[in-house]
Parts: structure tokens; sequence; C-alpha cells
């Protein structure tokens, strides 16, 4: 690892419910922009961010097919962040709580996102300069 | 069936769906010529939609770049355009600093002591 600073994060929020995760993602950006490393432990909802099966969709009320909504999807949110941690040699390592995956089926994740549970997030958090927890509300 | 859909929360998804996810339920239970007679209640936080004077700026994480950000105005529109009554309460706006703003063209403000008399006339009151 190089001398870059390392923050941990531990997330809750699903996708497509809560402006949380939204912010979490900038905040993720954020870190990386600044040359930080970046160790994600999902939790609870938040496993399903990185749900490979995430399926874009047209949106009749706006008036646009499937190519034209460009609807976001967090597992390209995550591809996009590995993309940018890997073009500044930064590490990204994002760990989904396997038992918070097993309970909601979503067990196929992204290539890079990882099974785990909440002693990798302890000895993650440990290992970083900080750590930030956002809970659900 | 007569609805009233008071929305309270804003912003909670609106980057990720690209709208207001209860304006956009409320637009697709719209149905001409069925007995649907919904109307909109705009309060709390979501009283900031009623003077929305721009798009939702689009969202760029790494390489990924958001092209359709969320138009509250589009949305406001399109419950307007289809006679859907959209309201907003004067007193979340003036809490927030926003009651001198220009609102968006069709929308009605209601003082808190009208209410009774918009519950009154829904079947339904669904808070969001």
């Amino acid at each position: 690892m190089s001398d870059s600073k390392t923050l941990a994060f531990a997330f809750m929020d699903p996708p497509f419910e809560s402006e949380r995760t939204v912010t979490f993602f900038r905040l993720l950006d954020a870190a990386l922009e600044r040359g930080a490393h970046v160790k994600v432990f999902a939790y609870e909802g938040a496993v399903a961010l990185s749900f490979a099966k995430q399926q874009p969709h047209g949106n009749a009320v706006h008036g646009r097919d499937a190519a034209q909504e460009a609807h976001p999807l967090t597992r390209e949110w995550i591809a996009a962040l590995q993309r940018k941690a890997a073009a500044r040699k930064l590490q990204f390592d994002w760990i989904n709580c396997g038992l918070c995956v097993d309970e909601r089926g979503v067990n196929e994740a992204i290539d890079g996102c990882r099974r785990g549970g909440p002693a990798d997030f302890w000895r993650e958090a440990s290992a970083a300069t900080n750590s930030l927890t956002i809970g659900t509300r | 069936m007569k609805v009233l859909q008071i929305v309270e929360q804003a912003f909670r998804t609106l980057t990720e769906e690209q709208d207001d996810t209860i304006l956009w339920l409320t637009q697709c239970m719209h149905v001409h010529g069925e007995d649907t007679h919904l109307s909109v209640l705009l309060a709390g936080h979501a009283v900031t939609y009623a003077v929305q004077q721009k798009p939702q700026p689009a969202l760029t994480l790494g390489d990924w770049q958001q092209s359709e950000p969320a138009d509250i105005r589009r949305d406001l529109d399109g419950l307007l355009s289809k006679g859907i009554p959209v309201h907003v309460l004067h007193e979340d706006l003036a809490a927030r600093g926003l009651a001198r703003l220009t609102l968006h063209e069709g929308v009605e403000v209601l003082y808190r002591d009208q209410l009774p008399e918009l519950y009154e006339k829904a079947d339904r009151i669904w808070q969001w």
C-alpha cells in the first residue's frame, strides 16, 4: 500500500430509496479524488447496491425509452469508482455482509465486490486512518 | 375514489429515479375517464418543489455521468396537464424562507387552516 490515507465506510441504505445513498457515493468519489484508499462494508439493504442483475428501464411518464432514460444503477456507480481507483492506483475494496446477502437473495455481485462479515469491517476500520458509519434512519 | 397525496419528504431518491417517486406514482395512477380523482399537497421539505427554477444537477461519479437528471418542474407540469391539482402549504414555505419566491405556475397555495376543507374532500389521504 502507498502512503495514502485509508478511509473505511459502513453503509446500510439500499439503492432507490434514500438521498443518503447518493451522498454516500459522492463521499466515496471525493475520497478517491483526494487520493485516499477506500474500504466499504455494505450492511443490510446496502448489499443490493452491487447486485449484478440490476437492469435499467424506460419510463413512459418521462416519455423516454430505456436508452433515452439512461436509468442510474448503483452497480454502475460502483464500477465507475473501481475504475477511478485503478486509474489512480488506489485500493477500492467492497465487502458485502454475507448474511445480509443471503436474507435478500442478492448473491450475484459485480466483479470486484466480495462477501464478508462484520469482522472484516472491524479489521478494516482498525487499520484505516478514519472510519464513517452511515446507518439507515 | 378521491385521493389526496401528501408529499412531505423531498429529494429522497430524486437522483436515482430521475423524478420524485410519489409525483411519478400519482401520474401513473391517473386514468382518464375512470373514477380517479387525485390531488397533491406539497408540505414539509417538499414545498421546495414548488419553487424549483431548474433541473437537479447531474451526478458524476468517476467516469459515470448522468444524462437525464430529475426535473421537478416537468413532474409538476405532468400532474397539472392531467388536471391533477397541486397545492403547497404556505406555512411550510414561510418556515423555510421560500414564501416570497415565484411559485411554479399552476400550483395553488393553501394555508394550514384550509387543510380540514381539503381533507374533507378526499375519500382517502395517503401521506408519504
